[in-house]
């Protein structure tokens, strides 16, 4: 079996063979290695509530930001009727102040876990990860902070 | 009647079955560089043998440097996980009649592992993760005089999962465990499901309490690789969904 290859050795890359026998490229350490900086395993069923949760807010938001995309955007006159005086007409009403709470916290917290889970999938360096998370806890509180304040404390006669 | 098909055999047997394939390989050498390059070969070969015999021409007749585990070379020993074609296979159990070799054959080794050398990564942190699921018998009591018995049902229900072979194949075709590789990973999952769902065993519940850590199945993201990647089709997404199913049935 005749056979022949292009090249029979690995060529020197750019800067030249920097690596030989005694002086070898250095190792990568594998990331689950134990070490003396390993942080010991979690206890607790945090991540499987996270799991869960993410589940059945999903199937409560099909419901809940389908009903208002359609009543806010396509029944009785479409988007051009949105204005103050509807909102402040909803808000008048427990039933839309439950639903429009109950959407808020909801996709709020649906959205902030995905995004925790992006980043812990994503992001490489455990200072990223940090930051990226600090930014997205601090937006998610101050969003729902807001917008529970605003439900609750709405005044229809605002000047 | 026979001696027409004896002629017959006679003639196709003369016809070289051999064709030139050519086998790009990623090759690494850390004596030589810090930086892996992708090698050709042209080799001649009967499309009806493996990716394996391939790699064996090449150690044997062409470039003994190149590197490769390889053990029974039967799809048991689960020595020679590579990826081929962009996929995980065992080079043993991949015909280059199947992975279309009219293009370059490019082999490489499994991703989210430490290269050593060529196609040889290190498996540490896989079977660090293995061991970590206590992959063995637990049980209380005196030990009996004969076998464990157990009905054929008790026996189907983990069934999938014994056929395990430790090739890390779907481990290292999963993207959460290329991220850091602190994901437990598919094959350490299927080796704790093998025995959470054994009617014999009764470590079942701290087997759970370890896959639920954060690094554990909760971490799955479904996307199927490694269902796809196992070279014995065991179904590994349906395996480490049925732990899921178990821990959070065993709370509520």
């Amino acid at each position: 079996m005749s056979a022949d290859t292009t090249s029979s050795t690995i060529g020197p890359v750019e800067g030249g063979a920097v690596y030989d026998v005694d002086n070898p490229a250095p190792y990568i350490e594998a990331p689950r290695k134990r070490t003396g900086k390993t942080p010991k395993a979690t206890r607790g069923n945090f991540e499987m509530a996270a799991w869960l949760f993410m589940r059945l807010s999903g199937i409560v938001l099909v419901v809940l930001v389908l009903g208002h995309l359609l009543i806010q955007l396509f029944l009785d006159g479409g988007v051009s009727k949105i204005g103050f005086a509807f909102v402040a007409g909803r808000w008048a009403s427990p039933f839309w102040q439950v639903w429009d709470l109950l959407m808020l916290w909801l996709a709020m917290l649906h959205g902030a876990n995905g995004l925790r889970t992006v980043i812990n999938d994503y992001a490489e360096r455990a200072n990223t990860r940090l930051w990226l998370k600090g930014l997205l806890y601090t937006a998610t509180v101050f969003t729902i902070l807001l917008g529970t304040l605003v439900i609750f404390t709405f005044d229809p006669n605002i000047r | 009647m026979a001696t027409p098909v004896l002629d017959k055999v006679e003639k196709d047997s003369a016809a070289s079955p051999y064709i030139t394939v050519t086998m790009r390989i990623r090759r690494f050498n850390p004596e030589v560089s810090d930086a892996s390059v992708w090698e050709d070969f042209q080799i001649e070969i009967d499309p009806k043998e493996r990716v394996l015999d391939a790699l064996h021409k090449i150690k044997w007749d062409v470039d003994g440097t190149l590197t490769f585990r390889r053990s029974c070379a039967h799809g048991i020993c689960g020595s020679d996980a590579m990826r081929i074609n962009g996929k995980n296979r065992l080079a043993c159990k991949t015909l280059i009649k199947d992975i279309n070799p009219e293009k370059p054959i490019t082999v490489e080794a499994i991703k989210g592992l430490t290269v050593l050398k060529d196609l040889v990564v290190d498996m540490e942190p896989f079977f660090q993760a293995y061991r970590d699921v206590m992959p063995f018998l637990v049980t209380k009591g005196n030990e009996p005089t004969r076998e464990r018995l157990q009905s054929a049902e008790d026996r189907e229900r983990f069934d999938d999962t014994t056929k395990c072979i430790l090739c890390a194949a779907c481990t290292s075709s999963c993207p959460v465990f290329w991220n850091d590789g602190q994901y437990f990973g598919p094959a350490a999952i299927v080796n704790a499901h093998r025995f959470i769902f054994d009617s014999r065993d009764e470590a079942g519940e701290q087997r759970l309490e370890i896959l639920n850590d954060k690094d554990g199945v909760w971490r799955c993201r479904t996307t199927f690789n490694c269902t796809d990647a196992c070279p014995r089709g065991i179904e590994v997404t349906k395996a480490i969904q049925e732990v899921k199913r178990a821990l959070i049935t065993r709370r509520f």
